[in-house]
């Protein structure tokens, strides 16, 4: 016997199996990026190739590294969330699972990396 | 409650090539998508640069050396020109969502300005990186 009503056991099971949650998303940490890379690219652009001293003054400097946790986060979740779009819409079955769990690894992984490194950085 | 069955449905086929001919809309459409997905070797060599100037002065003469050889300059040329090219097809989408420059001749060049915006906004930041 199910206790689940014909409702709820349908709900998110449509084609894309899921409603608007994906493009809600993609829209707000969309707008969050706006904001956040084009100050982080300029930051990156005068940083990368530099000493290894110059690199830690800079992420010892606390707006550098909130903006770069902040981008962390938001970015490799917005990166999984479009590589799982465009997984699904070229593999299928296995495959398919497979390749969304390894976005979803690579986006947690480097969010991971990047923070233990902002961490050790600024301590 | 009866349980539905598994059903092979159509799957609908690649169009760009034997179906469309390229066209700006949606080449630079499916740019946003390459862009995006290839920026996660950009963002990778930097968590790894940044990892090893946290971890070591050996690890990070390592990664430096491979971040300042001319294949770690063409990550980062590509990388620059990717991320502006993708950051501009997010604001051509949220121009699309709110419902304007839906007519064709607009959305083309739409198209061309996320082209030739992201060319400048790539030369302006190799320059800001050089200078």
């Amino acid at each position: 016997m199910r206790y689940l009503t014909t409702r709820k056991r349908a709900e998110g099971l449509g084609s894309a199996r899921a409603g608007t949650e994906h493009h809600m998303a993609m829209t707000s940490s969309g707008w969050a990026l706006l904001v956040l890379v084009p100050v982080l690219v300029f930051v990156l652009a005068r940083t990368i190739g530099g000493s290894l001293e110059d690199v830690r003054q800079t992420f010892a400097n606390p707006f550098v590294a909130i903006l770069t946790a902040l981008f962390l986060v938001v970015g490799m979740r917005h990166f999984a969330k479009g590589a799982q779009t465009a997984i699904e819409d070229y593999a299928h079955g296995g495959t398919r699972t497979a390749l969304v769990m390894l976005a979803n690894a690579i986006s947690y992984l480097t969010i991971a990396a990047g923070l233990y490194a902002l961490i050790k950085l600024a301590l | 409650m009866a349980e539905t069955k598994e059903q092979k449905r159509p799957l609908s086929p690649f169009m760009i090539g034997p179906y469309y001919r390229p066209q700006m809309t949606s080449i630079s459409s499916i740019l946003v998508r390459i862009t995006g997905l290839a920026l996660v070797v950009g963002i990778g060599l930097t968590v790894v640069w940044l990892v090893a100037a946290a971890v070591s002065e050996d690890w990070f003469a390592c990664v430096d050396w491979v971040v300042t050889s001319w294949l770690g300059k063409l990550v980062y040329v590509g990388s620059a020109w990717a991320v502006w090219y993708h950051l501009l097809g997010g604001v051509r989408h949220f121009i699309f969502d709110a419902r304007r420059g839906m007519d064709i001749p607009t959305a083309e060049k739409l198209g061309w300005a996320m082209v030739l915006g992201s060319i400048v906004l790539t030369v302006i930041t190799i320059v800001v990186a050089s200078w």
